[in-house]
């Protein structure tokens, strides 16, 4: 199988899905001639021309509001934020009109939203974000959010086919970090959890960039057998698997990259402490980024964001409870 | 290019009642305006009585918005309809019987109860219902008339929208977007003079009529109170958006009649306004056209009327849905199936056969 990166992957699943269902179209800032701003369209302009490569006013409620009109009468756009920061301008078309629509009509709003998602480059404020948890908030939205290269491409697929709106979180980080195998041709990864790593001593429950921070920060810690959980899909939320791995390791460290209040971690850790209090031994701990915007400069956002370091002084706590 | 009255208190300079309009479209506009009418004031009773939930808004006074510009639509164009345009539903084809349904919560609404009593579409019959932000719709409109342009279809989108949410951003990013792209879009700026209980010079400094020409496309004010020349004017409308010329922003000059909702006295509006108004009421007006031409008026009352008391019934014979249901269908399973056609009963899309 060919090693892409994340961003290939991504770019890839999109090219396969384009090719094969012609519905399909992207529309978004920059998308077209620039091939968007990480470059995950570069050259679909010229495959599948202007319009299914569309360059839009600089308006994200317009890019979401017209994209939900777009799916209502037959079409499946994908649409980018340049920076997932940039939703919160497209928040209301997102879950007032597009989450609500079916329930309320019997409506199917098939509509994925790209959301470049997640710091760690000195993106600030607001080109770093992780807004995963606004959304999981709003009833009628799918929230999915890869960590590798083979998950990014089905999960994109998997989300474009998805009779719903859902909102793709890839994160910047791991754009051109991350490379793995990936396979060949359209297919679609299941909206569940994958055991990243097997283990029986601990699990660390993460998705997105903090799977490899997760990973990184437990492969050696004191030869301990550390499970590390990718959730991959927030909402559905995989709580069988969730529960499985409760029941295996019986201490639970919850890592998100986002401001640690109400994020999805925080919905899990709820959950884990309501339906399998008795496999645990300990607290169900958390790692987060506290509640403070995402600082510009270098040392004060390594502050911020959840480390390596950060994750294995939780666990070896826990560890020791 | 614009053309414009001077305020609502005359009827639009333009005279735009038309020859493409025959006997029988000239009474059935009457018709869906009369039920519109009917139908609300039978709901405002059943509120009354306690058997509509929430709150009951209704577009007294302002039928002829909503009857005549739908009536000017094709089956396969699509609509975004607000709450004050019932017309248009009836005209797409909906059942008064699923209204009043819909107005009580019950099981045979649009669909059983899930959305406030006026924010319902039948998704069968071309029409989204709005949602309460206002004017997101026009957004929803504009990616509908997006497309059917990359697709190369003959068909239009069409959106009402108040004088109030002219002032939130996403007017805007519609009506800039509608224009760029030179999209098959009809917005009808239905200005009937207060967003609840703000007039509109609170609202606006300038007339947004006016802004439609500087994104590139025309804007046309009409009075509202005519259901002819609402017709009229969006025909021409969605034959421009037909022809690739693009959008157009129709400003209905009308009244709210009524207050905001059921609860609302109106206190803050003038009474010799209202009695303006109320002189210009687009009900008495075509039925004084049409009582000029020999039709019998009182009949197709008493019609209507049987018509709404046959659909009450029915509406009131609707269980209320089972609480088992109320966690369904927040996700769509399966294929998505998306608007389908509504009815178009203008004789211009029927020219060789009789109306059903």
């Amino acid at each position: 199988m060919p090693e892409l990166t994340y961003l290939q992957a991504i770019s890839e699943g999109l090219r396969e899905e384009m090719r094969c269902d012609e519905r399909v179209f992207v529309m978004g800032e920059d998308v077209g001639e620039f091939g968007g701003a990480f470059k995950v369209t570069d050259g679909m302009l010229q495959e599948f021309g202007e319009r299914r490569v569309m360059d839009t006013p600089l308006a994200e409620s317009a890019i979401i509001g017209a994209a939900v009109g777009a799916a209502v009468v037959g079409l499946r756009p994908v649409c980018e934020m340049q920076f997932a920061d940039f939703v919160a301008c497209g928040f209301d078309q997102l879950v007032n009109v597009a989450g609500k629509m079916h329930y309320r009509q019997g409506l199917a709003v098939p509509l994925t939203v790209r959301l470049p998602s997640g710091g760690g480059f000195s993106g600030g404020p607001f080109h770093s974000q992780n807004p995963e948890a606004w959304f999981m908030h709003a009833p009628g939205l799918k929230v999915l959010a890869p960590s590798t290269a083979e998950d990014a491409k089905g999960l994109l697929i998997a989300a474009i086919r998805d009779p719903n709106p859902v909102c793709f979180f890839e994160h910047k980080h791991l754009y051109r970090r991350i490379k793995g195998e990936v396979p060949a041709g359209a297919y679609e990864t299941p909206m569940t959890a994958r055991v990243a790593r097997p283990g029986t001593d601990l699990v660390v429950i993460a998705y997105g960039a903090m799977v490899w921070t997760a990973l990184e920060a437990t492969e050696d810690l004191d030869g301990a057998s550390i499970e590390v959980l990718d959730l991959r899909s927030l909402v559905p939320l995989d709580t069988a698997a969730i529960l499985d791995s409760v029941a295996r390791c019986s201490k639970v460290v919850v890592v998100d990259e986002a401001n640690a209040t109400c994020a999805a971690g925080a919905q899990v850790a709820a959950f884990i402490a309501q339906h399998a209090f008795e496999h645990l031994d300990g607290p169900v701990m958390r790692v987060g980024t506290p509640d403070v915007p995402i600082a510009f400069s270098p040392p004060l956002e390594r502050a911020l964001l959840p480390q390596v370091s950060d994750i294995a002084e939780v666990c070896r706590e826990l560890l020791a409870y | 290019m614009a053309t414009h009255v001077a305020d609502g208190s005359e009827r639009a300079n333009i005279r735009l009642v038309p020859n493409s309009l025959d006997l029988e479209d000239r009474v059935r506009l009457l018709r869906f305006m009369l039920l519109m009418r009917g139908v609300e004031d039978r709901a405002m009773h059943l509120y009354r009585q306690g058997k509509v939930p929430g709150s009951f808004y209704d577009g007294y006074g302002q039928e002829a918005v909503s009857a005549g510009a739908a009536y000017a639509l094709g089956p396969a164009d699509r609509l975004c309809v607000l709450h004050r345009d019932l017309a248009a539903h009836l005209v797409r084809g909906a059942s008064v019987a699923r209204i009043l349904g819909q107005y009580m919560g019950r099981s045979g609404g649009f669909p059983a109860g899930r959305d406030a009593n006026v924010h319902f579409g039948d998704r069968e019959l071309g029409c989204v219902g709005m949602v309460s932000m206002l004017p997101d719709m026009m957004l929803v409109a504009t990616g509908m008339a997006m497309a059917f342009k990359l697709r190369d279809e003959a068909r239009c989108a069409l959106t009402w929208v108040g004088d109030g949410a002219t002032s939130r951003g996403d007017f805007h990013e519609a009506l800039n977007w509608a224009g760029v792209q030179r999209l098959p879009v009809v917005f009808v700026l239905e200005n009937n003079q207060y967003a609840y209980s703000t007039p509109t010079e609170r609202q606006f400094a300038v007339d947004p009529v006016q802004r439609a020409t500087t994104y590139g496309f025309p804007g046309i004010t009409v009075d509202g109170n005519d259901p002819e020349a609402m017709f009229e004017v969006t025909r021409r409308a969605r034959e421009r958006a037909l022809a690739g010329d693009g959008p157009t922003l129709i400003e209905a000059l009308t009244m709210r009649m009524h207050g905001h909702a059921a609860h609302d006295d109106m206190r803050y509006v003038p009474p010799e306004l209202l009695a303006k108004w109320r002189e210009r009421d687009p009900i008495a007006l075509q039925e004084g056209r049409l009582t000029d031409e020999g039709v019998d008026v009182a009949a197709l009352r008493a019609e209507v009327t049987r018509e709404i008391e046959a659909a009450t019934e029915q509406a009131l014979a609707m269980p209320m849905p089972d609480p088992a249901t109320a966690r369904q269908g927040v996700f769509a399973v399966g294929e998505a199936q998306p608007l389908g056609d509504g009815r178009a009963p203008w004789s211009g899309f029927h020219p060789e056969a009789p109306h059903a």
